[in-house]
């Protein structure tokens, strides 16, 4: 085994860029951590019946020919694969089937996607509270939808799923929507930009029409939020304003404020990061055919950026011509026209972005909470206040942080707390996101038993392709 | 509580054991999924503080679904498919590990 190209993902991004590398003669390792293609976006697309149809929508489907396409190229897909570990020297550690391998190639493509941004509120540790994109996944994968539910939050995920529920005829107790009024204004300032993609603004306002219509209680201008229970979910408390507390009773609380890249792997890899204001989160710094930093790596799709499945296919292709000029299999001519219809489309995919980011930013007291209480890093179960105590002594950064407390330092490795912590000691240092910067992240990305490192074969050994 | 949405799905039913409760689920389910079905959310408790924890992200990054399956800790529900005959645990606490383990994919 010994790929030109390997490409760490098997959502939009992934699966165009390997097929587009493959479809050009290149030898592509896919290594994907489901047991199908699909990524979040499409999850279980390739099983998906009529009546999936109707209740996930038309979009959800375009995923069927791109996974399609994957299963009848010429690449070695690897499901189920657990990648641990990216060098600077383009070397990938993985696991699979309870064994370890490492490989090596001469091109690496990350697309490793989005996760759902780290809503801390009181209580969203307990047993029934879940992230909205969880709701989905139970729903694409199971067909599980819970009766009654209460959602709350923000952004397009959060409407989509109220909406799909709706679709398969299932109830929502209520939608607490959080969006600020203040966002309102300035993100009309994108609207001419927005207005080029009225089809998706129309798709959203039906949404909308459809929650409405539905009868469910939507709450609007939602600023304040806690879980009820002690020993699991109960409710969900909440205020509108500086109005009283209100309560609605329910076993079942899904969150949800947008989305973020996925960054432990690529900032595990040592690649150059710097921060967004607009999307509020980290992204891994590209050119234009989605290179980073490091010599063969690129990274493609919303793992650099979100911008949504469309743009994440065509950002695919994009990088995987990309990686076929760096290989040599095609002149940058060739490259440059061959990826105009993708820029074309990524383009077209753009337009709306600046209007849904500006439109649906996260206020700060639900990006950092206000209430000492909050349970911030889940692994450690550290609060607000175990974090701000140490603060007070003076930190050079998060990393810093996690010596006297270990933050971050649970199995998740601060997927859930990393930005929580960061704007937390930005507000409290009065610096910025940027100056305070992340946690050092350093491979092993997912955890892998000792065991298995212990017997990595050699003739798996890395190959130098 | 979860409920299956109706389907023309025709997936085999596969039963495993949950804390000496018998649970059915779909083929292709994760055992995460098949026990929200059956109305169980606490799946381990935390090592710290000693509270109960359920699923959260249902895509493998979280890990507040560790449980010990098949004997074996740290499994994360939501990625790991239900099968027959399996034997799922609630993981209280830190998982346990000791020298005379099996190693998984050792020769013995």
């Amino acid at each position: 085994m010994n790929p030109d190209l390997i490409v760490i993902g098997a959502g939009p991004a992934g699966m165009a860029a390997a097929t587009t590398a493959a479809d050009a003669g290149a030898n592509v390792l896919v290594l994907d951590d489901q047991a199908k293609p699909g990524g979040q976006i499409y999850r279980a697309v390739e099983a998906a019946d009529a009546k999936a149809e109707a209740v996930l929508g038309p979009e959800y489907m375009a995923g069927r020919p791109l996974a399609a396409a994957l299963r009848s190229s010429a690449v070695t897909y690897v499901p189920d694969a657990a990648v641990w570990q990216v060098t600077d020297g383009r070397e990938v550690g993985y696991s699979a089937a309870g064994r370890a391998h490492l490989v090596r190639a001469q091109q690496v493509i990350l697309a490793t996607g989005a996760q759902e941004r780290p809503f801390p509120v009181p209580g969203w540790q307990l047993p029934g509270v879940m992230m909205a994109g969880a709701a989905q996944t139970l729903l694409k994968s199971s067909g599980l939808a819970a009766e009654g539910a209460v959602f709350a939050g923000s952004g397009p995920l959060l409407y989509l799923v109220v909406h799909q529920y709706l679709q398969a005829g299932v109830k929502v107790a209520a939608l607490l929507d959080t969006t600020a009024g203040a966002n309102r204004l300035p993100a009309l300032m994108h609207l001419p930009g927005a207005l080029r993609r009225w089809d998706m603004l129309a798709k959203g306002r039906r949404w909308m029409a459809a929650i409405k219509a539905s009868g469910t209680e939507i709450v609007t201008g939602v600023s304040a939020l806690k879980v009820l229970g002690e020993e699991r979910a109960t409710g969900l408390g909440y205020r509108v304003g500086t109005g009283p507390w209100r309560e609605i009773e329910s076993e079942h609380v899904f969150l949800h404020q947008g989305v973020v890249p996925n960054v432990n792997l690529s900032f595990a890899a040592g690649i150059k990061h710097r921060w967004d204001e607009r999307q509020l989160c980290w992204h891994p710094v590209t050119d234009a055919w989605g290179r980073t930093d490091i010599d063969g790596l690129a990274i493609a799709g919303d793992g650099a950026g979100i911008g949504g499945a469309l743009a994440a296919e065509a950002a695919g292709r994009i990088a995987a011509l990309g990686a076929l000029a760096e290989l040599g299999r095609i002149d940058a001519a060739a490259r440059d026209t061959q990826a105009r219809p993708h820029r074309a489309a990524l383009e077209r995919e753009g337009r709306l972005r600046p209007f849904l980011d500006t439109w649906f930013r996260p206020a700060d007291h639900f990006r950092v909470p206000v209430d000492d209480t909050t349970v911030v890093c889940r692994c450690e179960e550290l609060t607000v206040k175990d974090l701000t105590d140490v603060m007070e002594i003076g930190l050079a950064g998060p990393n810093q942080l996690k010596s006297y407390c270990r933050a971050g330092m649970g199995p998740c490795q601060g997927r859930f707390c990393g930005l929580t912590v960061q704007e937390l000691m930005a507000r409290e240092q009065g610096r910025t996101p940027q100056e305070v910067g992340y946690y050092r992240l350093r491979p092993p990305v997912k955890p892998v038993p000792l065991s298995e490192l212990a017997l990595l074969d050699a003739d798996d050994g890395v190959n130098d392709g | 509580m979860f409920k299956r949405i109706p389907s023309e799905s025709t997936a085999d039913a596969v039963v495993f054991d949950f804390e000496g409760r018998s649970i059915s689920a779909r083929a292709g389910d994760t055992v995460a999924a098949a026990l929200l079905a059956a109305g169980e959310t606490h799946f381990r408790t935390t090592p710290e503080k000693d509270r109960p924890r359920g699923p959260f992200c249902m895509m493998g990054i979280c890990f507040d679904c560790l449980m010990v399956i098949d004997g074996e800790p740290n499994r994360q529900a939501c990625q790991v498919l239900a099968a027959d005959g399996m034997t799922v645990r609630r993981q209280i606490g830190a998982a346990e590990v000791g020298p005379d383990d099996p190693i998984p994919g050792a020769e013995t």
